[in-house]
């Protein structure tokens, strides 16, 4: 399946809104700066109807290495994940599944 | 602390870039429909030292309704997913543990 840059994004973008790509670039990074910078200052960053993006805080626990059977400590660690809005996954399923 | 809204990330575009609220706010809306748009014809995105937005398909599954305890099939469909990148990643553990925080595009 065809994979999609950041470059190959923002031409869509710049298409979309007649803004010139330079400016466009610029725009798409800033915002996807803002976005990292949130969730390193520890906010999540709600977006209706796209999704959510959070920080989980995962505690210190004791793993086990599955082929070596040896126990390993894992460190506290803070784990970003991403949520879905309901709407994004209602579109992206409806219509990929039309098309099979 | 409230969440981030994608009111809060246009001001942030807009101070960044000299736009005005409104155009800032557009070009946002257009980029959250693109990434949106290109989910849905089934390719993904990647976007180096921020992450990767993909779908998988999800098998079908038996389900139950817990408020009923009724079985109903799931049929098979496609979720839209989102991978962190690992400088990302490891950018906020490092800040979530009292680390500076850093830029995600040396460029900005």
């Amino acid at each position: 399946m065809a994979n999609v840059t950041k470059k190959e994004l923002v031409e869509r973008v710049s298409q979309r809104t007649g803004l010139n790509q330079l400016d466009t670039k610029l725009v798409v990074e800033t915002f996807l700066d803002a976005v990292g910078k949130a969730l390193q200052s520890g906010r999540n960053i709600e977006i209706r109807g796209f999704g959510r993006f959070k920080v989980k805080q995962q505690k210190a626990h004791t793993a086990r290495n599955p082929r070596t059977n040896e126990s390993v400590k894992v460190d506290e660690r803070f784990k970003p994940i991403f949520e879905a809005s309901n709407k994004l996954r209602d579109r992206v399923s409806e219509t990929i599944m039309k098309d099979r | 602390m409230s969440a981030v809204t994608k009111k809060d990330l246009v001001q942030a575009v807009s101070d960044e870039t000299g736009l005005t609220q409104i155009d800032a706010k557009v070009v946002v809306e257009e980029l959250l429909e693109s990434i949106s748009e290109v989910l849905q014809e089934g390719s993904s995105i990647e976007i180096r030292g921020f992450g990767t937005f993909y779908t998988k398909i999800r098998k079908p599954r038996p389900a139950r309704n817990i408020r009923t305890g009724e079985t109903v099939p799931l049929s098979e469909r496609v979720v839209p997913l989102f991978r962190y990148s690992a400088e990302l990643r490891d950018k906020i553990d490092r800040a979530a543990k009292g680390g500076p925080i850093e830029p995600i595009f040396l460029e900005v």
